[in-house]
């Protein structure tokens, strides 16, 4: 029988994977899909110098936004992190150092890394500053910018139910970055609101196989935010 | 008399038509959900990975693991279905997007696109709108004509671009711009909106649609 890929906590999930200076990948897009209850065990572990991957930088006390409090960021791979105060003083003093890609070229850059591939050519970005300093060429009369496919020591992320082989499925628009970053990382860690044994999961309806996760933990709670409450009146 | 944002976004929606797959930017975009012509049928793209994405959820109704590339709580339809980033950058890249409707800081004749980056300020990042701006096939452009008094149809653009060549029509609450390349043209013009103020209010170079011509007798 296979070791087991269940883990009691966080702490326990993540225990001999981290060190200073690596690079992990977070899953979640703003608030929603974030693996927020690793994000606070990776606080806790104390571990600094990271280089995080990540759409979004969290807010002020929430998502990645708790690990730039304390400084444990040295940089971020992103696409936007409009929402947090904290990243733009860290950002303006030099403390932070920022790569922004394009939301698809991160997205593609992750995928490729999973899959495999070193690098790829897109549209986005030809005749840009996103351009300057990377290969460009030409396809069928139109210029392409060549982006690399990236890995990480570690992937961090949120799915709704997995069973214990680690077949994973989402929730909605809580699965964004989550099954790319699962491929991406050498290791990856998932935490979940539902945990089913093997078999429990129609293997049709799986998004994310489970060769993808190594490590997975079942949180008593998992607080989920929402950033911006909008909503219509009842007619 | 200048058009307000709604009538913009009006304006916008003419653009649509019917099975058309939409991504709407953030800012005055956002209201073109409110002016899909009648009997016409398109379905809302969200860059997060949502495709068919419904109006914001009745209070109480709120889901945390449902929302829009703008983050805002929104609700599911019939038809909506839910994929990673890399797949709804996919359908963006990969032309299946039908049309992009976005804001903008400054457009210049030549359809070169600025809308990310203000040299000295904090840079939020671009998010998905390069992408967007070079993979979907019509591009449209929804903005004020003018920023603190200040032209923003330029010869071109003094900002960090978005996209090179990019822009297919212009709308403001002034008028509405095609963009061939080379050159803009003038073809809609907002109710007691004189020509000799949008030539005022626009440092690109521009002509005159002849249709336009005779309806305002220029």
């Amino acid at each position: 029988m296979a070791v087991s890929k269940i883990y009691p906590s966080a702490e326990k999930a993540l225990a001999g994977l981290l060190r200073d200076g690596m690079t992990i990948m977070s899953g979640g897009f703003g608030l929603c899909g974030i693996p927020s209850v690793l994000i606070e065990a990776i606080r806790a572990s104390g571990v600094k110098d990271l280089t995080v991957v990540s759409n979004n930088a969290g807010i002020d006390d929430a998502g990645l936004g708790i690990l730039l409090q304390t400084r444990q960021i040295k940089k971020m791979i992103s696409s936007y992190v409009g929402e947090n105060a904290t990243f733009a003083k860290q950002y303006l003093a030099g403390e932070l150092e920022i790569e922004f890609n394009p939301q698809g070229t991160l997205a593609e850059r992750i995928r490729a890394g999973g899959a495999g591939v070193p690098a790829f050519f897109t549209r986005t970005g030809a005749g840009t500053d996103v351009a300057k300093g990377k290969e460009e060429r030409e396809f069928d009369g139109k210029m392409y910018v060549m982006e690399r496919g990236l890995r990480a020591d570690l992937s961090i992320i949120h799915a709704w139910k997995a069973d214990t082989e680690g077949n994973l499925v989402y929730r909605m628009s809580a699965r964004n970055f989550n099954p790319i970053m699962a491929m991406a990382g050498a290791t990856t860690v998932v935490q979940v609101e539902e945990l089913v044994e093997a078999g429990q999961i129609d293997p049709d309806h799986i998004v994310t196989p489970g060769i993808f996760v190594q490590r997975i933990v079942h949180p008593e709670k998992i607080d989920k935010r929402i950033e911006q409450r909008t909503t219509r009146p009842r007619a | 008399m200048a058009w307000t944002r709604d009538q913009m976004a009006a304006r916008a929606g003419k653009e649509l038509q019917d099975g058309f797959y939409v991504n709407l930017g953030i800012g005055i975009p956002t209201l073109v959900a409110n002016h899909v012509p009648p009997g016409i049928s398109v379905q809302f793209h969200s860059e997060n990975g949502m495709l068919g994405m419904g109006p914001f959820p009745f209070e109480g109704e709120e889901d945390p693991d449902l929302i829009n590339a703008g983050k805002q709580t929104v609700t599911v339809l019939p038809t909506t279905s839910f994929f990673d980033s890399a797949t709804s950058f996919a359908m963006i890249r990969g032309g299946h997007i039908q049309i992009s409707i976005l804001g903008a800081l400054q457009v210049a004749e030549n359809g070169d696109l600025a809308n990310w980056a203000i040299p000295g300020k904090m840079v939020k990042g671009m998010g998905g709108a390069m992408d967007l701006v070079a993979g979907v096939p019509r591009v449209v452009v929804l903005m004020e004509h003018t920023a603190g008094g200040k032209a923003k149809i330029l010869k071109k653009c003094a900002l960090p671009l978005t996209g090179a060549g990019v822009v297919n029509l212009v709308i403001t609450d002034l008028g509405v711009f095609e963009v061939a390349r080379p050159g803009l043209t003038l073809i809609d013009i907002a109710p007691e909106v004189t020509l000799d103020e949008i030539k005022s209010k626009t440092e690109a170079d521009f002509k005159v649609a002849p249709e336009l011509q005779q309806r305002i007798g220029a």
